[in-house]
């Protein structure tokens, strides 16, 4: 029968156990947030550029990691990534954080493809006068992406962008089948330590939904005044 | 013996104890009557029917939550937001060992339930927050006017909804619908976690067995393929089929 004691999950097991899970999701986030935008930016920028070859690779590279389950690729990434690569980039932390890097590259490159389709989106929606424009000024096409276009698609873009974010947040529980240490299995750890695997699930719902929802709420704060802004 | 030729062997050999030549039950060819890939397709075929079961279990919920948030009544409205949000802000995997672990402890009767069933209702649960949302984008798409001039020639409001709003909502949000018929079949693959013998599944313990990770993983990962396509496919003809004369591209 439940056992609805939480007394057990007091602050000494929250911050052995607990946190470091919590701080790994967080940073799992944000390295996968800033890098999957910035390699999905350059993915957009194939995609839209004149080259035919440039535009199919970056679409198969897109439609591919979108019709994959994320697990999938998960496991893909944790099977194809040499053992000697880890100690390559990180030495010793690595030898004994594989799960943990190899989630960092698979998120990068997997929210990539997302992200540049946000991305390509808000650069549709700059309008072609502002290209010419830059063109006309003697602008390079690095300078007008750099200082016109990419400007204003990321700001148009803003609230997708992190609503993607929030998203990836939830799938970094994911990272459960290679065994590595985030938020959840900070939690699931606590029930077994404590024998209270099922029971130990209800504050781990609790605690996403607070760290979802209030993120959301902030977006959407964001979004409103991003409109009245324009 | 190349890779395939390997796969499609039937395994006992695979499964087979070196020490004393006991064969693990346990094992996926153990049995001995069924080849690697037969194996696969009856995972595929469990991802298809976990996926499809929620996919229905999201759409009736779903459109029930998507036009409930669009009444004038505050509390049915406040009860859809809610629902919503709860399903939307807890990560799929939680939602799935909730429903598998935490549910059957609560009623005690629902411990012999299988966990393909507790897939299909944690599944569908989840993806109905999101078709609701888009429900009701579809909705809120339709200018007011229409809504009370269906009022005004004295249709009740379920006559509005059934006859006038629902009709072109519907038809407004079938593409977004495809796209979240997709996102559920690659969903489904969290199943994996409470048990159900889907592809995921498959792939990684048909991996451990044969050492052929790569096989099995490509494998699973066609198949994932060729029923994302699918689906788009058969969404592309619902969609043409449904077209309304003189709205939204149709003839």
């Amino acid at each position: 029968m439940l056992n609805l004691d939480f007394s057990f999950l007091n602050w000494a097991v929250i911050k052995s156990n607990i946190v470091p899970g919590l701080l790994y999701s967080l940073q799992l986030t944000l390295v996968t947030m800033v890098g999957g935008i910035i390699l999905g930016t350059l993915v957009a920028l194939m995609r839209l550029s004149s080259k035919p070859w440039l535009q199919r690779a970056a679409a198969v590279y897109v439609d591919t990691l979108r019709s994959i389950p994320l697990l999938m690729v998960i496991l893909w990434f944790y099977l194809l990534i040499p053992t000697g690569f880890y100690a390559a980039i990180a030495g010793s932390y690595g030898v004994d954080h594989r799960p943990e890097l190899a989630a960092v590259i698979t998120f990068t490159f997997f929210e990539a493809a997302y992200y540049a389709e946000i991305m390509r989106a808000g650069i549709q929606s700059v309008p072609r006068g502002q290209v010419y424009a830059g063109y006309a000024v003697g602008m390079t096409y690095a300078q007008c992406m750099r200082l016109v276009v990419l400007p204003q698609a990321f700001r148009n873009m803003l609230p997708v962008l992190l609503t993607q974010t929030i998203v990836l947040f939830q799938d970094t529980s994911l990272v459960y089948a290679i065994g590595a240490y985030d938020f959840l299995k900070g939690f699931l750890t606590v029930g077994q330590i404590y024998n209270r695997p099922d029971e130990v699930l209800l504050p781990a719902a609790a605690c996403y939904f607070v760290i979802s929802f209030s993120l959301s709420m902030l977006v959407r704060r964001l979004q409103s005044r991003i409109q009245i802004i324009r | 013996m190349s890779a395939w030729e390997q796969v499609q062997q039937s395994a006992t050999v695979m499964c087979k104890s070196t020490v004393d030549e006991t064969v693990y039950s346990s094992c996926f060819a153990g049995k001995g009557d069924q080849t690697y890939l037969q194996w696969l397709l009856h995972a595929w075929g469990w991802t298809l029917t976990v996926a499809l079961v929620a996919l229905a279990i999201a759409l009736v919920l779903g459109l029930v939550i998507g036009v409930m948030r669009t009444l004038p009544n505050k509390a049915v409205v406040a009860f859809g937001e809610a629902w919503t949000e709860f399903f939307r802000n807890i990560p799929i995997l939680i939602q799935l060992l909730i429903w598998y672990h935490l549910v059957p402890d609560i009623f005690p009767s629902l411990k012999a339930v299988p966990p393909v069933v507790m897939a299909c209702i944690g599944l569908g649960l989840f993806t109905s927050a999101r078709v609701g949302q888009q429900v009701k984008a579809g909705i809120s798409t339709i200018p007011k006017g229409q809504r009370y001039a269906g009022l005004a020639m004295g249709l009740t409001l379920s006559q509005t909804y059934r006859y006038v709003l629902l009709p072109v909502a519907l038809r407004v949000v079938l593409p977004t619908l495809t796209s979240e018929s997709m996102n559920i079949i690659k969903n489904s693959s969290v199943a994996y976690a409470i048990g159900v013998v889907e592809m995921i599944s498959f792939a990684t313990q048909a991996g451990e067995e044969t050492s052929l990770h790569g096989t099995m993983y490509l494998g699973a990962t066609v198949l994932y393929f060729i029923s994302a396509f699918a689906i788009n496919r058969l969404a592309a003809v619902v969609e043409k089929r449904t077209k309304l004369a003189g709205a939204l591209g149709g003839k």
